[in-house]
C-alpha cells in the first residue's frame, strides 16, 4: 500500500481521537449540569450536613472541575474507569459482563441483518421498479417505520404469549448453555434486525442503482453479461463504500442504541446499566459508559472511513 | 361407597380427576350434588402446600446498583429477595399484628421502657453458624451507627441501648414506646452473623433460602436452606426473582410462563388482565396513599382555609375512579386508613365546589396557585393533577399545573417545592407513619406541619400500653390532620400483584405488595 493512503488513514485516526478528546469533554461538563447533588443523591434524605462534607471531601468534589476532569482521563487513560459510588464496586469489572452482553446481541443481530439487508438490496436493484423490487421496499419501509418498541411488544405477543416458541423475557447469565442463550435472544435479535434492516437495504439499492447509470455498465451489458452478474462484479464494488458506511452506522446503533430493546426484552445490556446508574446520580459510571458508547460509535466509523478510502480505486492506485 | 367419594375428590384436588367426572361419578352412586361439592371442596382445602419446583417472580423495583446489606435497601426488589433469605425478631401477620420470629415471646415494663424480647433457641445461619443473642445485639448496633447509613437510622433513635442477658434481649428506650416489636419487623433489621458488621452484604440470614445467585438489577436467586426451623414456609426447593421493570414485559413473561407471580399490575389493564386465562389478579387494601402535599408554613398555603377551599376542592371520587379504575379507597386527608390498628372512622370529606369556594374567598387569596407534578410522584399523577385542575376550576380556584421532570424530582421537587404531588408507602402504625412525616423534627415532614400539641399527642399515644386510651388520641390526631393540615390525600391504593392460577397458599397480606413481601416464601406450585 502507498503512502498517500496511509497518510490519509492516519489522519482519520488522529481526527478520532481527537473527537473522542473533545467528546470526554462533554460528558464531564454534562454529567457536572446534571440537576442535583452527588453526594447528596448517595446519602439520601436523611443526609446530615457534616455527613455530606466528609462524602464531598472523599469524592473530591470541592476541587476546581477542571482539576476532576484532568483526574478521571488520566484515570481512564490508565485503564482505570474508577469505582461506583453506589456500590462500590470496580467499574471496569462491572462493566465487563454487560458489554460483553451487549456485543454478543449486536453481534447475532448484524450477522443476520447485514447479510440480509445487502442481499435484498441487491435483489430489489435486479429487478428495480418490479413486484420483487416494491415487496422488499415496502415490507422493509414499514417494519422501520414501526417504533421499535412496537414491534418489540408484537414479536413478544405471537411469539411469547400466543405460540409459546420462544422466552418474552431474555434474561442471560453467565454459564447458561450457549443455545439456550440463543433461544432467549431470538426475540430481540429479530426485533433490531428488523429496525436496522430497512436503512441498510434502501441504501445498498441506491447506491448500486446510481453505480448503474455509468457507462461501464452500459459496456458490460452489451458485452453480453448477465444482469446479476453485472451487479456483483461491476456495480456492487463501485458501490461499497456508501454501503459500507451505512452498515457501520447500523452498527453503531445495535451497540449503543438499544436501550429500549433492553428494556422491553429485559436484557442485561449496557443501556439498563446506563440507565440505572443515571438514575442513582452514580457519575463516574455515566461518565465512563458514555465514553464506550462515543469510543464505538467513533471507532466504527473510522472504520467505515478507512474502507471507504481503502475501496477507491484512485487511492489504491495513485498515478 | 363414600371410601370411593372420599377417594376421588382428593383425586380432584390434586388433578387427577375433573370436576365433571366427579360430580358424574357421585352421582351414579347417588350421592346429592351439594354434598359431594362441598366434599370437593374441603378437600380443595385439605390439600396441603405442595413441595418442589422452582417459583418465580417477575418484579418492578430493581436496578443494577442494587446491594445485598440490609441497611442499604430502599427499592422494592432487594427489600423482597430479603424476606426470603434473612428473618427479623418479629413479623408483622397479614392481619397486621406482630407474630413472634426469631424472638419467641417479650414483653415490656409497665412505662414500655425496657423491653425483653427471648430469642430463639436452635435457629441456624445458612453458614452452619447458630444465631445468637449476640448477633440479635450487633445487628441492632450496626443499624444505629452513622456509618452504615441504614435506612432503619431513624428507627433506631429511640433505643438508648441494647444488651444480651442469657437467651434474653433487652432493649431500653429513651422514650416509652409502646410500638416496639412493630419497630422490629422492619425490612432493614434482618438478623445476621456478628450483626453483619464483618461483610454487609453477604447475604447470610436465617431465612428459607439461601442466596445462589446475587446479579442486581437482573436475576436473584436462592435454594431451599435444608436446616430452616419453621415448617410453614418455604415449599419450593428453588426461589428466583427476575427483574423486569417494563409494565408490558412483566405481565407478557407470566402470560408466557416464564414467571409464576408477578408485582405491581397497572391498574388501567387489571379488567384485561382478569380476562386471560390461566392468570389470577391478587389485590388487596394498603395503606400507601397519593398525597398533593401544601407546605403549612408557606405562603400562601399557611394559611388553613386555603387550604381547606383546596380539600373540598378535590373530587376524590372521580380520581379514584379515573387513576386507579377503582382499585383503591377513598383518601380523607389523612395518612391513616382502616388498615392500620386503632383507625376510628371520621365523617368523609367530599367534593363540594360551594364550600371550596367560601372557604378560598375567606382565606383572601387571588391569582392561581401553582402544582407540581411528575411522571414517577405516583403513577397517573399528570392525569390526576389535571383532574385536580378541573374540579379546582368549578370552585373558582385556578390550578396551574406543572409537569416537573422525573429525573430528580424526589431531590429537587418533593420536600422542597410548597404544593407537589407524591406519594407515602405507608408505615404499619399509626404512630410511626405520624413519627416518620407529621411530627415537627421529622426530617421528612413533607407538609411542614409544625404543631406542639400534635407532637405531645404523639408521645403521649407512644407510651400509653392502653389500647383504648391510644385509640382516642390517635382518633383526634387524624382529626387534626384532616381539618388543619396540610396533605390533601385523594386515595389510598390497592396492591395489585397478579399470579399463575398454579401457584397455591396466597392469603391478602395488605402489609406490603406480593402478600407482604413473603409471596416467595408462602406460596407454592400446584402440580
Amino acid at each position: 500500500m502507498s503512502s498517500p493512503i496511509l497518510k490519509l488513514i492516519a489522519q482519520r485516526v488522529a481526527l478520532g481521537l481527537l473527537l473522542l478528546l473533545a467528546v470526554s469533554v462533554l460528558i464531564f461538563a454534562g454529567t457536572q449540569i446534571l440537576p442535583g447533588d452527588v453526594a447528596q443523591s448517595i446519602l439520601g434524605q436523611s443526609a446530615t450536613p457534616q455527613a455530606l462534607a466528609n462524602l464531598r471531601e472523599e469524592l473530591g468534589l470541592n476541587d476546581p472541575a477542571i482539576v476532576r476532569y484532568f483526574r478521571w482521563l488520566g484515570g481512564i487513560l490508565t485503564g482505570d474507569l474508577g469505582t461506583a459510588l453506589s456500590s462500590r464496586q470496580d467499574i471496569a469489572t462491572a462493566i465487563g459482563g454487560r458489554l460483553w452482553n451487549t456485543l454478543f446481541l449486536a453481534f447475532w443481530a448484524a450477522i443476520v441483518s447485514v447479510p440480509l439487508a445487502i442481499l435484498l438490496g441487491l435483489l430489489a436493484v435486479r429487478y428495480r421498479n418490479g413486484w420483487i423490487d416494491k415487496t422488499i421496499s415496502g415490507l422493509a419501509l414499514a417494519s422501520t417505520s414501526l417504533p421499535e418498541f412496537f414491534v418489540g411488544y408484537l414479536l413478544v405477543y405471537f411469539f411469547a404469549v400466543k405460540w409459546q416458541i420462544f422466552p418474552g423475557i431474555s434474561t442471560v447469565y453467565d454459564g447458561m448453555p450457549f443455545l439456550e442463550r440463543m433461544k432467549a435472544i431470538a426475540l430481540p435479535a429479530t426485533a433490531l434486525t428488523l429496525v436496522v434492516l430497512a436503512h441498510m437495504m434502501r441504501m445498498t439499492r441506491a447506491a448500486i442503482l446510481n453505480v448503474m447509470q455509468s457507462a461501464y455498465i452500459e459496456t458490460a451489458e452489451l458485452k453480453g453479461l448477465s444482469p446479476f452478474d453485472i451487479i456483483r462484479k461491476h456495480a456492487f464494488p463501485n458501490a461499497i463504500a456508501p454501503i459500507i458506511n451505512v452498515v457501520m452506522l447500523n452498527l453503531a446503533f445495535l451497540i449503543v442504541g438499544v436501550v429500549v430493546i433492553e428494556v422491553i426484552f429485559v436484557y442485561p445490556g449496557m443501556g439498563q446499566y446506563l440507565v440505572d446508574h443515571v438514575a442513582k446520580r452514580d457519575v463516574p459510571v455515566v461518565q465512563a459508559v458514555g465514553l464506550i458508547f462515543a469510543a464505538v460509535y467513533i471507532g466504527l466509523n473510522i472504520i467505515a472511513d478507512i474502507a471507504a478510502i481503502v475501496a477507491n480505486p484512485r487511492l489504491r492506485h495513485p498515478k | 361407597m363414600s371410601n370411593e367419594l372420599e377417594y376421588m375428590s382428593r383425586r380432584v384436588a390434586a388433578g387427577k380427576l375433573n370436576r365433571r367426572d366427579f360430580l358424574g361419578r357421585a352421582a351414579a352412586l347417588g350421592v346429592a350434588a351439594t354434598f359431594a361439592n362441598s366434599l370437593l371442596a374441603s378437600a380443595a382445602k385439605a390439600e396441603g402446600p405442595v413441595k418442589g419446583g422452582i417459583l418465580r417472580a417477575g418484579m418492578q423495583g430493581g436496578a443494577a446498583t442494587d446491594s445485598l446489606d440490609p441497611a442499604s435497601w430502599s427499592s422494592q426488589v432487594p427489600y423482597f429477595f430479603g424476606r426470603q433469605w434473612g428473618e427479623q425478631l418479629v413479623q408483622i401477620s397479614p392481619e397486621g399484628e406482630p407474630k413472634p420470629a426469631l424472638a419467641e415471646e417479650w414483653g415490656a415494663s409497665d412505662d414500655a421502657k425496657t423491653w425483653t424480647f427471648k430469642i430463639r433457641k436452635g435457629v441456624q445461619f445458612h453458614n452452619g453458624q447458630e444465631m445468637t443473642p449476640a448477633d440479635v445485639v450487633a445487628t441492632i448496633e450496626r443499624h444505629s451507627d452513622e456509618k452504615a447509613k441504614s435506612g432503619a437510622l431513624g428507627l433506631m433513635g429511640g433505643i438508648a441501648s441494647v444488651k444480651a442477658n442469657g437467651q434474653d434481649v433487652v432493649f431500653e428506650l429513651k422514650e416509652a414506646n409502646a410500638d416496639l416489636p412493630f419497630l422490629l419487623d422492619d425490612y432493614h433489621l434482618m438478623i445476621q452473623p456478628n450483626g453483619g458488621k464483618d461483610k454487609p452484604d453477604a447475604g447470610i440470614g436465617t431465612g428459607p433460602y439461601k442466596v445462589t445467585v446475587n446479579e442486581a438489577g437482573v436475576r436473584l436467586g436462592g435454594e431451599k436452606f435444608a436446616n430452616y426451623w419453621r415448617d410453614d414456609r418455604g415449599f419450593a426447593d428453588q426461589i428466583e426473582i427476575i427483574v423486569i421493570n417494563d409494565a408490558t414485559a412483566r405481565t407478557s413473561a407470566l402470560q408466557g410462563g416464564q414467571v409464576d407471580i408477578i408485582n405491581r399490575v397497572e391498574p388501567k389493564i387489571v379488567n384485561l388482565i382478569k380476562r386471560v386465562p390461566g392468570v389470577v389478579i391478587r389485590n388487596v387494601a394498603g395503606r400507601g396513599h397519593y398525597v398533593f402535599i401544601a407546605h403549612c408554613n408557606t405562603a400562601p398555603f399557611d394559611n388553613n382555609d386555603l387550604r381547606l377551599a383546596l380539600k373540598y376542592a378535590l373530587d376524590r371520587e372521580e380520581m379514584l375512579d379515573k387513576i386507579l379504575m377503582g382499585y383503591g379507597s377513598l383518601g380523607n386527608d389523612t395518612p391513616i386508613n382502616k388498615a392500620y390498628p386503632l383507625f376510628t372512622e371520621m365523617e368523609q370529606r367530599k367534593f363540594d365546589p360551594d364550600k371550596a369556594a367560601f372557604h378560598y374567598k375567606k382565606s383572601g387569596h387571588s391569582g392561581p396557585v401553582l402544582l407540581r407534578t411528575s411522571d414517577v410522584a405516583f403513577p397517573g399523577a399528570v392525569d390526576a393533577a389535571q383532574l385536580y385542575q378541573q374540579s379546582a376550576a368549578k370552585a373558582g380556584i385556578t390550578l396551574d399545573v406543572k409537569r416537573e421532570p422525573g429525573d430528580g424530582y424526589w431531590s429537587e421537587v418533593w420536600n422542597k417545592q410548597p404544593f407537589s404531588a407524591s406519594y407515602w408507602g405507608g408505615r404499619p402504625t399509626q404512630d410511626q407513619m405520624y413519627s416518620t412525616a407529621y411530627y415537627s423534627k421529622a426530617d421528612w415532614n413533607d407538609t411542614r406541619f409544625f404543631r406542639e400539641d400534635f407532637d405531645k399527642m404523639l408521645f403521649q399515644a407512644r407510651s400509653e400500653l392502653d389500647p383504648a386510651k391510644r385509640k382516642a388520641i390517635y382518633a383526634d390526631m387524624g382529626q387534626i390532620v384532616r381539618d388543619e393540615g396540610g396533605v390533601i390525600t385523594p386515595m389510598f391504593n390497592d396492591f395489585i400483584d397478579a399470579t399463575s392460577a398454579k401457584v397455591g397458599g396466597w392469603v391478602d397480606d395488605g402489609n406490603q405488595e406480593m402478600m407482604g413481601g413473603y409471596a416467595l416464601s408462602k406460596c407454592w406450585l400446584n402440580a
